[in-house]
Order: C-alpha cells, then structure tokens, then sequence
C-alpha cells in the first residue's frame, strides 16, 4: 500500500479556483514524501487508518472537489480558524465548515512580505497561503469567520479582509455572567450572517439536527481517544493527531462513522493484544497550542525518539469534542444558549482567568496514564506561553515532569528539539 | 575499560575510564567529518565499547558507538562522579548553554537548554575577544586585571559587537571593556541558573568553564561557590564513559 501513495493533483479544479497552479504543483509531490515518511513508515497500524490516508490523498482533489459542488449548489462553505466558532450553526445552514488554520513552512514567507515577522507561525503560514493562493481550501470558501481571540489574529482579520471577505466574532476575554450575555448576542448574529448567505432561516429542527451530529462527531472522538489510553498503546500519537486534523476537513457524518468503525477494530485489537508499541513504552501527553496540517514536527521527533504520544490537550486534540450540548425539549433560544454555555467551557488560554485549563490538562494526564508533559508552544504565542508558567508551577506540585517547547515550523531546531526530547525520556526511564 | 566520547558541535571530546578512574581524555577541535575523526580518536583503544553523547551522537551510533545518551544525562552522570553532592549543573559551550537539576540521587530531575542564540555562550565570547584584539586563552586574564564597572547592554551578539567597537573608540580600556562582555555573560547564565533554581553544590562544566574569569565573576554574582571540575571540557565525555559501568 505505501508503494501506491500519493497526494492526488487536479490543475484543472486549481486554476477553477483561481489559484496559482504552477507554484502549487509542487506541493502534492513533497507532501506525499513527507506523509509517508512520518506516517506510512509505521509498523502495525490499524487498517482503519486507510480511511484517513485517503483523506490526505485525496487532500487537495476529491476533499475540495466535494467543496465546489456544495458551493455550486448555493450551500454556504465557511472557513474558520478557532473552535469558538460555532460549527453546528454553519451545518444547520447544510453549509460546510473548514479550519484553515496554517501548519506548512511553505507559506511563512508570502506572509512576512506583509505580516511583521515576530508573530505567531499559524497565523502567518494562513495568511501567507491567501496571499500566494497556494491553499485550496482558502480558495474555495465563500467568506472567512474570524475571533477575537489573540491579538495575531484579530489583527490580521483586517488584513485578510482585502484579499477574502472576513467577519469577525467578538469572543470575550472572560467568562462572567455580562461576557455570557455579550457571547449568547455574538452567537446569534452569528447565524443570521450565515442566514443572509444562504437566504434561508435556520428551523429549530434543523439546529437540533446539528447539535446531535456534532455530538455524535465528538463523542465518537472521545471513544477514540478513550481507547488510545490503553497501556500498551493500540494506536500511535502521529496517526491520532492525523485524525484529529482530518476532523477540521472532512464531512461531519463521514468522519463519526470512520472514527467509530476504527474504534470497534481497535476493541478487537486490543482483545488480541496487539498494539503500535511494547508495552513500557514511555508515555508522553502534549499541551498547549494546536497543530495544524500539516505540522507533525513535535509527534514525529518524539515518537522517533521511541516515545508514544497519548494524548494532546489542544484545540486539535481535546479541547475540540471534550464537550458537548444536551438538547433535550429547548427551543431556538434555549439551545441557542446551550450552545453558547458548551462553547465556554473551551478553556484557551486566552481567556483570564483560565485555572479550569490547568485542572483539565492534569486530569488527562492522569486519564491519558501518561508519565510526563510536553507542553508545546508557538513561537509568539503570548497567552499559551505565559500560561505555561502556571502549568509548570501545577506540575511541580504534583510531580508531574514537564518539558515546555517553543518551536515554529522550520526544520532548522529539530536538532535541538530532539536532544531535549530525548533527555526528557532518559529523565523519566531514570 | 570503557569509552565516552562526545561530539560537541566545535570540539570532540573523549574520556577513558580505568577502574573508576579517568585515566586518559583528549579534546579535539571537530571537523567536517566528526565520525571519522572520531574513529580514528578510537584506533588507540581497539574493541572497547563506546557510549557516544552530544549533538553527533545519532551520527556516531551509525557508525560506531554501541549506545548512546543525550549531553544532558552525560553532565549529570559526570559532574556527579567528580562531586557527589552536586545537584546544579552549568555547562557552557561553544554553541549552547544549559542548566540542569539533578535530586538527591543524582537523577535529573529539571534541565533547561539555550541553544538558539550566541548569547551566553562560548562562540559569544570568541567573537568579542577577536573584536578587542586579544587570544582567546588570555581573554579571561585581561578581564581579571580590570576592576571597572563598565557593562554592555546588548544581548544579542551582533548588536554587542557594535556596542564593543563604540566602547573602544570613546576610549574605554580594552581590560574593562574585556570585563564587561565577561559579566554579561555571567549575568546570561546566572539568570538561566535563577529561573531552574539553585541547590547544593554547583558545578560548572564544558570548555568556557576553563575562563577562570566567569567563574569568578559568577561566584560573585550568586554568592556562593562554583565547582569547576580540572578539565571542565570532558565532564560530559566522562559522564557517557560512566554510563556503561
Ligand atoms: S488556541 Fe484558542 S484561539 Fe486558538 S483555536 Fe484554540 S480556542 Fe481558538
Ligand atoms: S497559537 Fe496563539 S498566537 Fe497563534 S493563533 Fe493560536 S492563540 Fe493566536
């Protein structure tokens, strides 16, 4: 299977959308080397994950191919860049949502043509993909939902603006009662931006409709990674993160029914006792900031290093389906609301005081049976980087090793990362 | 007999162990080529089993070293040989610097590594030496003869080297001037050492430990006393030899 591999082209879809074909026809070729390299160089992977390989394959062909059509057909395709957006209001429009957050080094530099440099490698690899039109994701949405997130972003959505149409989501800095209210009003203008698109208002049972796939999409990621915290390890952190990533791009119901047929073959693995790492495999979990297609750097050196990744408290990773919305017998507002209460339970650090965040990433470690804590930052990351003292501060209390990382995309501090990583394994093995 | 070698990103260090001894070491300058360097550092002790350390260490398994660990262990298990009761270790050299907690057993149980800028670092104090005029081994002497209080701002090698090429042109003694770029990498590390934490006995290891200036500057700065191991270069070389013990 690993011979067949590869991350399909179509230059004709590209130049539909308007993208720059010849620079972008590079991209396939070494996207194919380096997944197979990190992922197809695996031993024993659940044949679950084939479903997921495709998803890659198919990355910049069938995924946005399937993206077109719904856009042909009047359906809003939404781009987005934080799980403070609402993604059940884009599906009760039978729109289509997409995370466009930047993961590639490919992209940094279009951006720092016009970006100040010491800003955060996500925010600059995703701008950088609009400006050169390498992305086609970027390409094929209708309008992008910003936040008020960090300070990167919200400024960039400015920026971005002149080159895709860009709203922006006010998300409050703190969770007191007048914050929910505020919230509770951005959430509902939220869907009437996207009524407006499609000309349509969302029905109470069309909401309801989304809610309980939603649910279903992050309860199926829950099982799944309820079963990675198996000792030995059934699945390796690369291939999780990978899906986690696809979750971000593949259609809702799809992905819950792959993620949960992978689950019921990891059940059976488990009974058979075979697993991607012996047992005493040194366990490791990741926090911190998340890690966008395709930055697999941290879980390729780590699990290189003979470590197994198991766990990411992230918003690819936990932080996106730890929660989820009880809809029983609510009307429009009601859910509405609930809705709005499920959204603020994320707990990013960009929000003060975020102490719930520090008690949730302790509670998956010790959930996760990981023996330490590799909290990962981005470069420029203001929020998660400060919050980073606090956890450290946590896991000294708790004896809990903890290893921060501030890293960008770059190849050029593997080396330097590796050495870390490792002496953080040496320092727990003893 | 058993073998450590560690290869540094500017010199290659190697340590024989002889019943619990250090009985032979050697420090190379590296080249291009550090495994056959290496290997032939090697030709002298036929058969022998080798644990290799340092930022070549993956390059050295491939060819010849039967295990390998990370610098960070090998300083801990070398310092600890040559000071039982050391819990802090400094170790600054030519690329990077780190800290390191061990526990009461010798463990690490904390380390922290700056290897992104020159600052604090042996290549720092090569580029401001060659930029006063003066040999790198009587860096440190010229420093100790100034009792000024002159300090340099700049963090950043590039920017110091300017603000050193000022300094001198208003007239500054070359010795101050030479003491001041000792202090701010003394206040560099010291500030590295604070952030970790302090406790027990401090050793400070890798080739700056040699400039007896900084460690002289540093335990003035921290008040309290820093253990400089007699050949400070090969304490991770050694720490690796231990390893296979
Ligand atoms: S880290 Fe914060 S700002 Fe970034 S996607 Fe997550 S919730 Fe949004
Ligand atoms: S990682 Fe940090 S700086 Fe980057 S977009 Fe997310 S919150 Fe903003």
């Amino acid at each position: 299977m690993s011979e067949a591999f590869q991350v399909k082209s179509d230059p004709e879809l590209w130049s539909k959308l308007g993208m720059d074909v010849e620079r972008f026809s590079n991209i396939p070729p070494v996207l194919t080397g380096v997944f197979s390299d990190v992922f197809l160089s695996q031993e024993n992977r659940p044949q679950g994950m084939a479903y997921f390989d495709n998803m890659v394959s198919n990355i910049f062909t069938g995924r946005i191919q399937e993206m077109y059509d719904a856009k042909q057909e009047g359906r809003p395709v939404v781009g987005t860049f934080c799980v403070y957006v609402p993604e059940e209001i884009i599906l009760a429009a039978d729109g289509v949502c997409v995370g466009l957050c930047g993961g590639s080094q490919g992209s940094i530099g279009d951006a720092e043509k016009i970006l100040p440099r010491n800003i955060c490698p996500m925010v600059k690899s995703a701008f950088g993909f609009k400006v050169g039109r390498i992305c086609p994701f970027f390409e094929v949405v209708d309008f992008v939902y910003g936040e008020t997130t960090c300070d990167a972003k919200k400024k960039t959505w400015e920026l971005l603006d002149q080159y895709v149409p860009t709203h922006v989501m006010e998300i409050p800095q703190m969770k007191r009662e007048r914050d929910k209210k505020l919230w509770v009003e951005e959430v509902k203008d939220f869907k009437v931006a996207i009524e407006e698109k499609t000309g349509k208002v969302i029905t109470e049972n069309e909401l309801k409709v989304s809610i309980e796939t939603m649910n279903a999409k992050r309860k199926a990621m829950q099982r799944l990674n309820g079963l990675r915290y198996h000792e030995p390890a059934p699945i390796s952190g690369r291939d999780m993160l990978l899906i986690q990533q696809i979750a971000f791009y593949d259609i809702p119901a799809r992905f819950t029914e792959k993620v949960n047929e992978l689950c019921d073959e990891i059940e059976v693995r488990i009974s058979k006792n075979s697993y991607v790492a012996p047992k005493g495999t040194t366990r490791l979990m990741v926090s911190g900031t998340p890690m966008a297609l395709p930055n697999w750097k941290l879980h390729n050196i780590v699990e290189k290093s003979g470590a197994v990744i198991v766990n990411e408290e992230s918003c690819i990773g936990t932080r996106y389906y730890k929660d989820t919305i009880e809809t029983d017998g609510a009307d429009m507002s009601q859910m509405l609301e609930k809705l709005t209460e499920r959204y603020m339970q994320i707990d990013c650090s960009c929000f003060t005081p975020n102490d719930e965040r520090i008690d949730q990433v302790i509670k998956e470690f010790r959930d996760s049976g990981a023996q330490g804590i590799i909290d990962y930052c981005l470069q420029f990351c203001h929020t998660y980087n400060i919050e980073a003292v606090k956890l450290r501060q946590a896991c000294e209390k708790e004896g809990i090793p903890f290893l921060a990382i501030e890293s960008d995309y770059s190849p050029e501090d593997v080396g330097q990362l590796q050495t870390r990583i490792e002496a953080f394994i040496e320092q727990i093995q003893g | 007999m058993t073998i450590g070698i560690d290869l540094g990103s500017r010199t290659i260090k190697l340590a024989v162990m002889n019943n619990g001894q250090l009985e032979d070491w050697q420090v190379v300058e590296s080249s291009f080529k550090p495994h056959l360097q290496s290997q032939e550092l090697l030709k002298a002790y036929p058969g022998k089993s080798i644990i290799a350390t340092g930022y070549g260490r993956h390059l050295a398994k491939k060819h010849f070293a039967q295990g390998i660990i990370t610098e960070i262990k090998a300083h801990a298990l070398g310092a600890r040989h040559l000071f039982p009761g050391c819990r802090t270790i400094l170790d600054v050299g030519g690329q990077d610097s780190k800290v390191i907690s061990l526990d009461t057993k010798g463990k690490v149980s904390n380390f922290q590594m700056n290897d992104k800028c020159a600052a604090g670092t042996g290549k720092f104090l090569e580029m401001m030496a060659g930029s006063l005029g003066y040999e790198l081994d009587q860096f440190g002497e010229a420093a100790m003869r100034s009792s000024g209080t002159l300090s340099i701002g700049n963090m950043c090698a590039v920017f110091a080297e300017s603000e050193v090429v000022s300094l001198r042109n208003d007239g500054h003694l070359p010795e101050d001037i030479a003491r001041a770029v000792h202090m701010s990498v003394v206040d560099r590390v010291a500030a590295m050492l604070e952030r970790i934490g302090i406790t027990d006995e401090l050793v400070f290891s890798g080739g700056v430990a040699n400039n007896g200036c900084i460690a002289h500057l540093l335990e003035k700065k921290l008040g309290r006393p820093v253990l400089v191991p007699k050949v400070p270069d090969v304490v991770g070389a050694l720490g690796a030899a231990l390893h296979q013990l």
